[in-house]
């Protein structure tokens, strides 16, 4: 009989359990395990560690979770299959090692996943972020027709065409948890993998949050001061990079990057507060993807960019 | 006689583009072995997600040896003359040379130099990395230690202090490769049956060719090392590798059925689904799973669309031809539980998908609340949504909302000519698009217009309405069904005519294979929708119509020209306010309702389109093996807009031509044409206008032949006008004794020129009279 204890860190019975054994894991294959950035993004691929981090020769290796907000995916909190914050399990590895789809299928052994009962299956995937300039060519991971994981051979990032390449490894941690725990909603996903009184549900945890963020998003995120925020963190962006180029020991790409990430929330924010015409849709990614390519720009002027 | 296998051997290649690939490296490698003369007796390529396999038989041991004769100095030349000759053939002495006799040159020496073929072995050594570099996949990458040339250079000159040795070791093995998705492993070998079996030893960026390769990735993962290809199917066959995509797609298709004939249901057959699905796997495991039967009460294409798009599986139907509450999947692994987790996982996320697909049916026919108040129903909801989120349709051709007024307007004025209710025709086309915004639509666009009539029936539309909302977008290509009620028919015809008449207005006509707006197939919905029916509509008006509806629009979104027009109003005091933007509107959609005006760019434009109908028809017929070569002679004539009778009078005329009268006439027409072409040069086009005068008909093969095209000519005119081309044709079938006797008998061309110009007026008469049924000088052959 196995102990409380040893549920709590079940990948296959908790969803704290699934993040610690792939931390755990992806530790081992000698990856920086990095905690989330502190910063509201779309997606894993938004953090630093991911954008910057795969431009220039340097070789790198991280892992980490980083908490997503996609505004647009709010469904209240009553969609079992739909949130509009979730998180994702991001590894990222470059230059992309030969083994990569070796290593990305022991990492599902490691979470409980059984290869002699489970059809794994990588099937076309061209991943493309419009905002940061970014594509990659690789597969969604499909565990018995759920898509588990993206996989992604970067190609170009920021503009840039990436030169080694990275691979990215993204675990969407909902739908992994959903799988493994067999369970139908993702509020129904046990959490701390107690039984009884004891078990606290994501449900338990989120529901609150979705119902509130997603009034938020759709009904009550005040417009007009969210336009303020994306021309201010544009102006911002901007100001830092050319006092960055201005001399010798001023480069601030890291901070002008957070700005650009700060425009993209405010947009995504806007988008879903449905103020933004399509037209007009066009033109804001395009003004984030200037600032993308220009905070890559930058970047590769720094240390960590290889220069 | 050797035999080449090749297998790349990669991470998962795209199941879209697997055949093409394989028929490119068979084409690629052959092409290849040809060019250097080595030529085989069979070659066949296979292909799997994970590796192209090329197999080819039959190749000579090496190239022929090439032999080259040289002419060399005359015998006895200069001792330089003699030795440059020795060293340029490669010769040793004189001696080794032959000598000739020329009866000018008289003894000159010739060397015959032979030049062995290189072996097959080292020929594809060459052939299969350039191959590999240069092969042709639609989208491909780098991975891993890629370098870019560029850099490598770059960097040679930074590190300039360093020596080359030093740097190019740095670099060697780096990757400059470009493959679909990383290619892992090269089994290249050349087999003589019974001897021999080597390895084609080659390298591509560190990748060396070998023996081995592996089987399915779960399966039988351990190396395999073979060398010979009967050796190689059989080793994947127990490795659990079909390698031959028909084959998967046979055994695909064969357990499907098996399995839902167990069950008393039926395969909903899906032969692009196969084909991608026979693309994902290796080895086919067909399983089937379920749902809640509760589900089916979502639209069964809503159902199979979400299956299939998804999920990629299959849908079955029970014996009354109901969707079953069961899906097949197939699977890559045999699984140790017989595959009962695979299929209730696949069955969970079948679900979850199917509870997405209810939840958007459910919001669709509920009220938008945002739109509640500009709107009762629905539909008419969404319609306020797709106006209010200024959708652009294009970007020269303004909003998806402008483009449904276009449409509405055109409808308003096709309904009448095709007998369709105005007002339940206007009411399809204003509802024709609305589906656009719906959230079905939204997640699965082939839906369109499908999800418009469920959703018009669900809101108490006229029948006849839903009807058209979906079959606007009808026929989508030439197999395609053909709307047949009016109502259907205008909307649709009205869609098609708005498309073509906006891209024209704005000159982006297909170029060659260039069609992004698929302006061919629409031309073609337009003919098909008008012949198949039996429609008399002349086009100009409609073409006009359309043409000039765009004008407008395009006018209007340039530069926001309504809104300025609102600011030059608002400073000339009127006041602010949605009731001035209004007013602008107002006027913006009357000028669109108002008739075309008669311009220029407008007739020109109208009849460049015309001209696309006329070349599109031809193809139409062509397919259908109807004469499609008399279209030109139908369409030189003026006025030719109506695509029913344009066809009736090729019909006519085809069948005409086929007989001797016609036949003969033909030959008489081009006789005179001729002949008035050649003086019509000396003198001036026109230069034969005018009626003949009686009096001065002196031959009687003259003036019989003036007396017949009198009757003849105003018969064939009386019966074109009654649309009887075949009383037309008969007719003019009156002519063809006249005029073969008037050819024999008449000197056109008489020394007294008053009897020559009533002659070739009379020719000209002639041509005239054929010109009532058909421009017999574009009757091709």
């Amino acid at each position: 009989m196995p102990s409380a204890a040893d549920a709590s860190l079940d990948p296959a019975k908790s969803f704290q359990g699934l993040i610690l054994t792939l931390q755990e894991y992806w530790a081992r294959q000698g990856c920086v395990m990095l905690q989330p950035y502190d910063m509201e993004v779309g997606a894993g691929t938004f953090h630093p560690a991911t954008t910057l981090r795969s431009l220039g020769p340097k070789p790198w290796k991280a892992a980490y979770v980083q908490p997503s907000r996609r505004p647009k995916d709010g469904r209240y909190g009553e969609n079992p299959n739909r949130l509009q914050h979730y998180y994702q399990f991001q590894v990222i590895l470059k230059p992309s090692p030969a083994n990569l789809q070796e290593l990305y299928l022991d990492s599902l052994k490691a979470i409980g996943v059984d290869m002699a009962l489970h059809d794994v299956r990588f099937v076309e995937d061209d991943w493309e972020s419009p905002t940061l300039g970014a594509w990659g060519l690789g597969w969604e991971c499909w565990c018995d027709g759920m898509e588990v994981s993206q996989f992604t051979y970067f190609q170009q990032v920021a503009g840039f065409e990436c030169a080694p390449v990275s691979g990215e490894l993204t675990y969407g941690l909902e739908r992994l948890a959903i799988y493994v725990q067999g369970v139908d909603s993702i509020y129904d996903i046990n959490f701390n993998g107690r039984d009884g009184a004891e078990r606290v549900t994501y449900g338990d945890v989120f529901t609150q949050a979705e119902e509130e963020y997603s009034r938020y998003n759709f009904e009550y995120a005040d417009t007009a001061i969210l336009f303020q925020h994306f021309k201010d963190a544009e102006a911002e962006c901007r100001s830092l990079l050319e006092i960055g180029a201005s001399g010798e020991g001023r480069l601030m790409a890291l901070p002008a990057y957070d700005q650009c990430i700060k425009a993209s929330h405010a947009f995504n924010l806007l988008d879903a507060r449905g103020v933004i015409s399509v037209t007009e849709r066009q033109s804001y990614i395009l003004r984030v993807r200037e600032l993308a390519k220009a905070c890559g720009a930058a970047w590769l002027k720094t240390a960590g960019g290889g220069a | 006689m050797p035999d080449l296998l090749l297998e790349l051997f990669s991470e998962e290649i795209p199941a879209r583009m697997q055949r093409q690939a394989a028929e490119d490296l068979k084409r690629l490698v052959t092409n290849a072995l040809v060019d250097r003369n080595l030529f085989y007796e069979g070659a066949q390529a296979f292909v799997t997600p994970r590796r192209l396999t090329l197999h080819v038989i039959g190749l000579p041991a090496a190239q022929p040896t090439s032999r080259e004769e040289r002419k060399g100095p005359r015998v006895g030349a200069p001792e330089a003359a003699i030795a440059g000759f020795l060293k340029s053939a490669g010769l040793a002495r004189i001696e080794d040379a032959s000598i000739e006799k020329d009866p000018k040159k008289g003894e000159f020496y010739v060397a015959m130099i032979e030049k062995p073929g290189r072996s097959t072995k080292e020929a594809l050594a060459d052939i299969i990395p350039t191959v590999v570099r240069a092969f042709p996949w639609p989208k491909s990458m780098h991975w891993g230690d890629y370098h870019p040339a560029e850099r490598l250079v770059s960097l040679s000159g930074m590190e300039a202090g360093m020596d080359p040795g030093t740097i190019s070791a740095k670099y060697t093995g780096k990757n400059t490769l470009r493959w679909v998705r990383p290619l892992r492993g090269i089994l290249c070998t050349l087999a003589t049956p019974h001897d021999v079996a080597e390895i084609v030893p080659f390298d591509i960026d560190g990748l060396g060719s070998g023996d081995v390769t592996w089987g399915h990735r779960f399966m039988a993962p351990a190396p395999i090392t073979v060398r010979r290809y009967d050796d190689y199917a059989e080793a994947l066959q127990k490795a659990k590798v079909v390698l031959d995509a028909d084959r998967r797609q046979a055994i695909i298709l064969n357990d499907a059925k098996s399995l839902a004939f167990a069950q008393g249901l039926e395969l909903v057959e899906d032969e692009g689904l196969v084909e991608e699905v026979a693309g994902l796997i290796e080895w086919p495991v067909v399983l089937m799973g379920e749902f809640e039967p509760e589900f089916l009460d979502i639209p069964p294409e809503v159902i199979r669309a979400t299956i299939r798009a998804n999920q990629k599986c299959f849908v079955l139907k029970d014996a009354d031809g109901k969707l079953a509450n069961r899906f097949i999947l197939v699977s890559n692994l045999v699984a140790s539980d017989g595959g009962a987790a695979i299929a209730a996982g696949n069955g969970r996320v079948v679900r979850a998908r199917l509870s997405d697909a209810r939840h958007f049916w459910l919001t669709d026919l509920s009220p938008l609340p945002d739109y509640k108040d500009k709107a009762a129903k629905p539909l008419d909801q969404r319609l306020a949504k797709l106006e209010a989120l200024g959708i652009i349709f294009h970007d020269k051709l303004g909003t998806q909302a402008e483009r449904i007024e276009r449409i509405e307007s055109l409808t308003n004025e096709l309904a009448r000519k095709v007998g369709a209710d105005v007002e339940l025709a206007a009411r399809a086309a204003c509802l024709a698009k609305a589906d656009l915004v719906t959230e079905m639509v939204g997640e699965f666009p082939e839906l369109q217009g499908l999800m418009g009539r469920y959703y018009a029936l669900a809101q108490g539309e006229e029948p006849s309405v839903a009807d058209a909302i979906e079959e606007h977008y009808t026929p989508q290509g030439p197999n395609d069904r053909v709307p047949a009620a009016p109502i259907s028919i205008a909307v649709a015809l009205a869609d098609k005519l708005d498309t073509l008449g906006s891209f024209w207005a704005i000159d982006e006509k297909p170029t060659g294979s260039k069609d992004p707006f698929a302006l061919r197939r629409a031309a073609l919905g337009v003919i098909r929708i008008v012949l198949e029916n039996g429609l008399r509509l002349p086009l100009t008006g409609p073409l006009n119509a359309a043409i000039w509806g765009a004008l407008l629009d395009i006018e209007f979104a340039r530069e926001d020209q309504a809104g300025s027009v609102v600011q030059s109003l608002e400073r000339r005091g009127f006041p602010k306010g949605p009731e001035l933007e209004e007013v602008v509107g107002a006027f913006s959609r009357a000028a669109r309702r108002s008739p075309a005006p008669d311009n220029a760019r407008l007739r020109e434009t109208t009849a460049s389109l015309l001209i696309f109908f006329a070349d599109r028809l031809k193809v139409y017929l062509r397919d259908k093996g109807a004469r499609y070569d008399l279209i030109d002679a139908v369409f030189a004539l003026p006025g030719q807009d109506d695509l029913l009778t344009i066809v009736w009078r090729v019909e006519a005329l085809g069948r005409f031509l086929d007989t001797e009268d016609g036949k003969n006439l033909l030959m008489g027409y081009r006789r005179a044409a001729n002949i008035l072409r050649a003086e019509e040069r000396k003198e001036g086009a026109g230069a034969f206008a005018g009626p003949h005068e009686p009096a001065k008909l002196v031959l009687p093969a003259e003036k019989d032949l003036a007396d017949v095209l009198a009757a003849a000519g105003a018969a064939a005119r009386e019966r074109v006008g009654r649309e009887d081309f075949e009383g037309a044709m008969r007719a003019l079938a009156t002519l063809r004794a006249p005029v073969d006797a008037f050819f024999l008998d008449v000197t056109v061309n008489a020394d007294d020129s008053a009897l020559r110009l009533n002659r070739l007026r009379l020719l000209g008469e002639l041509r005239d009279a054929t010109h009532a049924v058909a421009d017999f000088s574009r009757v091709a052959g």
